[in-house]
């Protein structure tokens, strides 16, 4: 049997295991709560409503936050030719490409599944990155793409729009639940599912900002493999980080919106509170490539 | 790549199907009968990684195909980082080009770099002396022709005729997004 040279990184998929168990153990507790003290049938459908909206039409909502246009083939030959080689090496269906007029530099990747998906490239990241530089930023977006990280992205994060949907709305449908003789009126067990709301809403936070990050990290990892020159996509973070900390306020406080889908995430600090970020740190980043690398020149 | 495999992120990159190569030498037969003569030419396609290994691979594979007598290897790089190692073979011998080809392969793939494998391609000419690829899809496992008609212009219609000559000796991509269209690749 041919032998490949990708390793997956063990450590990596345990901890998104981990983190995936969490919420998932998180959905089922507060399943429970809810479904034994309160009957939120209406916020329930709601939420769940909103969920799906967003993840159908992630590639639409998305393109319009950022003013980007789909391109044919004869407006963007370089472009549709870098893509149409990377996905037939990574045998994949060719999503749709499009082209935002942007100074910041950027790419994302967005759609509900392999087949109904975007990449987004601006014209700020197509003016600094050279070929190979950009490829590998393709390379990292694709790897997006094949993962379904939308949608596990956004499965993740729906516990957490329930949570905070309850947290902010509760007072105004709640009621119901438990009408035993136990109970003095409806106010007690509301309560509890409004503390439990908080809880769980902040907790899903964090586990969903750490879901993000370690995906960032498979994505570059795949990416990395697939174009094997993991030294242009770390290049590549290099050129990208540097400048958005130069770009004035304006432009990423209309982009912060989309920042898990960014490749870079659109924020002017480093220090945004690493539990917080959607996105590993740069270094973390830079090491990661550079073992992949490593793997990759090793002698058979 | 699974739906536990996406869950987890524990892609793996596809690897490349190579025995379905073998089957070019009956194609090139049906070919003939439709007067596509072999033009002797054929090359392997793959993405250049970064590293020693890559590059020490690469000389072995070079030093593998030359000591077969009467084809000769020249490597040529082109403008999407991709390589190209084109083999010219005697004229009537479709076997002897496949032979190197899957040399190439099974070197690649033994040093643990299948995934860089792109496509193949086997060279025949038409009567007009157009040039057509036959090329072969690592990834996928199937073929489609590849016609090119000056400029950027692929003629579409003489790659379906030749889809229907070969489609009982080769498994034929199925899907046309997939026919990927390879401009300047050597023997065009």
């Amino acid at each position: 049997m041919a032998r490949t040279r990708f390793r997956s990184d063990g450590g990596l998929t345990l901890r998104m295991g981990a983190v995936g168990l969490g919420l998932g153990a998180l959905y089922v507790a507060f399943g429970v709560v809810l479904i034994s003290y309160s009957n939120m049938a209406v916020g329930l459908i709601v939420t769940l409503g909103m969920a799906w909206g967003q993840w159908f039409f992630s590639d639409t909502l998305a393109m319009k936050s950022i003013g980007a246009q789909a391109v044919a083939p004869e407006q963007a030959p370089q472009l549709h030719a870098m893509i149409d080689r990377l996905c037939a090496l990574a045998d994949m269906p060719k999503p749709r490409v499009a082209v935002a007029v942007t100074d910041m530099p950027n790419a994302f990747a967005t759609g509900r599944s392999p087949k109904h998906s975007t990449v987004c490239v601006t014209t700020g990241i197509m003016q600094r990155l050279d070929a190979d530089e950009l490829e590998g930023v393709l390379a990292h977006e694709l790897a997006h793409v094949a993962n379904r990280d939308v949608s596990i992205m956004t499965v993740a994060s729906s516990l957490g729009l329930l949570a905070g949907f309850i947290t902010r709305w509760g007072m105004f449908f709640g009621g119901g639940g438990n009408r035993d003789s136990k109970n003095n009126g409806n106010s007690v067990p509301f309560i509890v599912v409004l503390l439990v709301s908080m809880v769980v809403y902040f907790v899903s936070f964090l586990l969903t900002r750490a879901l993000s990050r370690y995906r960032e990290l498979s994505a570059d990892r795949t990416g990395a493999y697939l174009t094997g020159k993991p030294s242009k996509l770390s290049s590549a973070l290099v050129k990208i980080s540097g400048d958005m900390a130069r770009i004035p306020n304006r432009d990423l406080r209309e982009a912060q919106s989309m920042n898990a889908f960014f490749i870079a995430p659109a924020l002017n600090r480093e220090s945004a509170g690493a539990l917080f970020s959607t996105h590993p740190p740069l270094q973390q980043r830079l090491d990661q490539l550079a073992r992949v690398g490593a793997e990759l020149s090793e002698q058979v | 790549m699974g739906f536990l495999d996406s869950i987890l992120g524990r892609s793996r990159p596809p690897q490349a199907d190579l025995d379905v190569l073998f089957s070019v030498p009956q194609a090139a037969l049906s070919l003939e009968s439709h007067g596509y003569r072999f033009a002797g030419q054929g090359a392997v396609c793959f993405r250049v990684a970064e590293g020693a290994a890559f590059t020490t691979v690469e000389t072995e594979v070079r030093g593998l195909i030359s000591t077969d007598a009467g084809t000769t290897v020249e490597q040529v790089d082109d403008s999407y980082g991709f390589r190209w190692l084109s083999v010219t073979a005697p004229q009537d011998d479709v076997t002897g080009l496949v032979t190197s080809l899957h040399a190439v392969n099974s070197s690649l793939t033994d040093a643990g770099f299948g995934s860089a494998l792109l496509c193949s391609t086997v060279t025949f000419v038409a009567s007009d002396d157009r040039r057509i690829a036959l090329v072969y899809l690592y990834k996928r496992g199937t073929f489609y022709p590849f016609v090119p008609a000056g400029g950027d212009h692929r003629d579409n219609a003489l790659e379906l005729q030749v889809k229907v000559i070969v489609a009982d000796d080769v498994p034929v991509e199925a899907d046309l997004s997939r026919w990927l269209a390879i401009w300047g690749a050597p023997g065009l």
